[in-house]
């Protein structure tokens, strides 16, 4: 992106790709799904960069990158400053930078183990603390994401959804690291405790200035939380800027349609309607051009031949649509 | 008069750690042409109601009313065969998971002409013709094609749009669906509601929509129920309840909306729902209630008037104003924290 360069910068993502290649039987040409393209964005610390979209949009994938459990197939991604190789075996002091926290509380946590030992084993395994250090450290952190002492020996099913997303919150910060990965982190939870969490994640934020990377398809939520958004389509980023100017002025026809298709409980809100018709292509046959053209209620001549750039500015916002481009929208 | 009443409503399961009651005195009652929300929060039974009244829980359930008529019917004393035949065909419903829900083995054209075969005195070929005029009704392209496709090839919006032209193949007087759109995306959500909108308008059957996302609540239903650990809590008219909620616990949940947050930090619920051995003996919602007093914790609050939008509360909400309310003195510190 066109943001000023600034040391702050701990995560940057230029021409981002992931590539799979799937195999068809023994005769038949193997099939490339492009789950990620062109994506280019940067995150400061501090601040939270949501990415919005829908199933198969590619906003797991880059979470994969990021948490570097898989290797880019081509672009440049830095963290922290540094260039993350095209393999997984990552230098050990990088990996610590980067944690995730997941959807589901009740999947990520392993029940054979205690509270205690949960949080200490990203310790044990990284540092040289001794068990009496590494336990200080765990019962400090348990204050901080508000669970009680008491819970260190207790085991995950003993907690109720919002309390095991705080011990996944825990585990995740025990390593300080500079970027949080959410993905989808308060899908699962309930309104009430939704918020709860979501209360806790902006005080850690402050705390230790961490960067958050917010998955979510739940555009209040991002609404709510988001520095900058990213909005994703069938793997390519289709619009990237600033979220107050994005919720206040969305440009591209598929965010339009996405802030239209998002129940509120505002009656005032409900007056622009944007029906998508249509489903999601399947990655491994994307239309061509913009891959958006085929559900796109502004479509024209040039929308099925040219693939549209991450390049027209609207205000702080960039955005991939050659109606805005041609300001036809 | 109304097409389901049901009054005093329990569901009790038996578990290994004693009777849990899921329901607690649920009373319901629907018009024929209404879309009637249940909205709450996991554990609240807003599913359990349902399928009780489906009639699909297991034995270890213990279904308890005083009054459950359907359709002039009363569903306690019916037998289990004559029930039989009116759910899915004048009762139907829809359910979450659309790719659970579908038998894989079988093609969705097979599944649909099952409900016809099992309710319709129908011939072979208006049999078919119906599978395929279903499959249109619900927004299926090449409906002659899709009538030979597996679950498996086709995606979960429509899947889902297959579990609705199953549900309505027998023309239904209700239909119950039970979270439709939770496992979908937004556009694809958005696209489901207006077809279940639009169904329930051209076939002025009664529609209950069981969720928990409060925007879709407020951009479908006409009446609303909101229920707290098996209890309903309150209802009221959608308008109203979005302007006015009377009942602490609905007014919480609205605040906790990040659409509705004013300041960076969201109001939240302290705590967590009372699980089966924590219940306490007064209001269930008093422990995490703003305004709970003494009295809150001593007696079991009785459900208000229409006014009041049936909210079972001692001191139900006027504008945000506790009514009757001894004053903040008397307000015990919520006695869970966060």
């Amino acid at each position: 992106m066109n943001a000023p360069v600034s040391p702050e910068i701990v995560l940057e993502g230029r021409n981002l790709a992931r590539h799979y290649v799937l195999k068809r039987g023994t005769f038949a040409e193997p099939a490339t799904v492009r789950a990620l393209a062109d994506a280019t964005f940067s995150l400061e610390a501090g601040k939270t960069l949501a990415v919005v979209g829908e199933s198969g949009c590619g906003k797991s994938t880059l979470a994969r990158l990021v948490t570097m459990i898989e290797a880019p197939t081509a672009g440049e991604l830095r963290i922290d400053g540094k260039l993350v190789p095209f393999t997984t075996h990552v230098d050990k002091e990088l990996r610590r930078k980067v944690q995730i926290i997941f959807q589901d509380p009740y999947g990520s946590l392993n029940p054979r183990q205690k509270v205690g030992t949960i949080l200490e084993e990203p310790l044990r395994l990284n540092t040289s603390d001794s068990a009496a250090q590494r336990q200080e450290k765990a019962r400090a952190m348990m204050t901080k994401v508000g669970l009680r002492p008491e819970h260190y020996d207790r085991y995950p099913h003993m907690f109720s959804g919002g309390q095991r997303q705080r011990i996944a919150i825990a585990r995740a910060l025990m390593l300080n690291p500079k970027i949080l990965v959410l993905d989808e982190p308060v899908s699962a939870l309930d309104v009430s405790i939704q918020a709860q969490v979501l209360n806790l994640l902006s005080d850690l934020q402050k705390e230790f200035g961490l960067a958050y990377l917010f998955i979510s398809h739940d555009l209040s939520v991002v609404r709510h939380i988001a520095d900058d958004v990213m909005v994703m389509y069938l793997g390519r980023p289709v619009e990237f800027g600033p979220a107050a100017d994005l919720f206040a002025n969305p440009r591209h026809p598929y965010t339009r349609a996405l802030l239209s298709a998002t129940p509120t409980t505002d009656p005032d809100k409900r007056s622009e309607r944007i029906r998508l018709t249509g489903e999601l292509p399947s990655p491994l046959r994307p239309p061509s051009g913009c891959a958006f053209h085929p559900r796109c209620p502004f479509v024209f001549n040039r929308c099925d031949v040219e693939m549209p750039q991450l390049k027209t500015r609207a205000g702080n916002v960039t955005l991939a649509c050659h109606g805005v481009e041609e300001e036809r929208i | 008069m109304p097409i389901l009443e049901i009054s005093n409503l329990s569901v009790d399961f038996r578990t290994a750690g004693g009777q849990f009651r899921a329901v607690d005195r649920v009373s319901l009652s629907i018009d024929a042409g209404e879309i009637v929300s249940i909205v709450g929060e996991s554990g609240s039974g807003k599913s359990v109601s349902m399928l009780a009244l489906m009639g699909l829980l297991p034995w270890t359930a213990t279904v308890t009313a005083d009054k459950m008529m359907f359709d002039g019917k009363d569903l306690l004393k019916l037998p289990a065969r004559d029930r039989r035949r009116i759910v899915g065909k004048d009762m139907a419903m829809i359910f979450q998971e659309p790719m659970s829900s579908l038998n894989p083995c079988y093609t969705v054209g097979w599944q649909i002409e099952e409900m016809l075969k099992t309710h319709l005195d129908l011939p072979k070929v208006a049999r078919k013709d119906r599978v395929v005029e279903l499959l249109h009704l619900v927004g299926i392209p090449s409906p002659k094609e899709r009538v030979n496709a597996y679950p498996h090839q086709m995606s979960g919006g429509m899947n889902q749009r297959v579990m609705i032209a199953m549900a309505i193949a027998c023309n239904p007087k209700l239909l119950i669906a039970d979270e439709p759109t939770t496992a979908l995306d937004v556009t694809i959500q958005a696209q489901i509601l207006d077809l279940l909108a639009r169904l329930q308008r051209e076939t002025g059957m009664a529609l209950v929509l069981i969720t928990h996302d409060m925007g879709v609540v407020a951009e479908t239903a006409h009446r609303v129920s909101v229920q707290y650990a098996g209890q309903k809590v309150e209802e009221q008219p959608v308008a109203t309840l979005f302007s006015d909620p009377h009942h602490p616990y609905t007014a919480a949940l609205l605040s906790a909306l990040p659409e509705r947050a004013t300041s960076e930090h969201l109001p939240s619920i302290p705590g967590v729902v009372p699980g089966q051995y924590d219940r306490p003996a007064g209001c269930l919602f008093g422990p995490r209630c703003d305004f709970a007093t003494a009295r809150c914790v001593e007696k079991a609050p009785l459900a208000q008037g229409a006014l009041a939008g049936h909210a079972l509360c001692h001191y139900p909400l006027s504008q945000g104003k506790p009514v009757g309310h001894p004053g903040p003195a008397a307000i015990l510190e919520p006695r869970l924290s966060a």
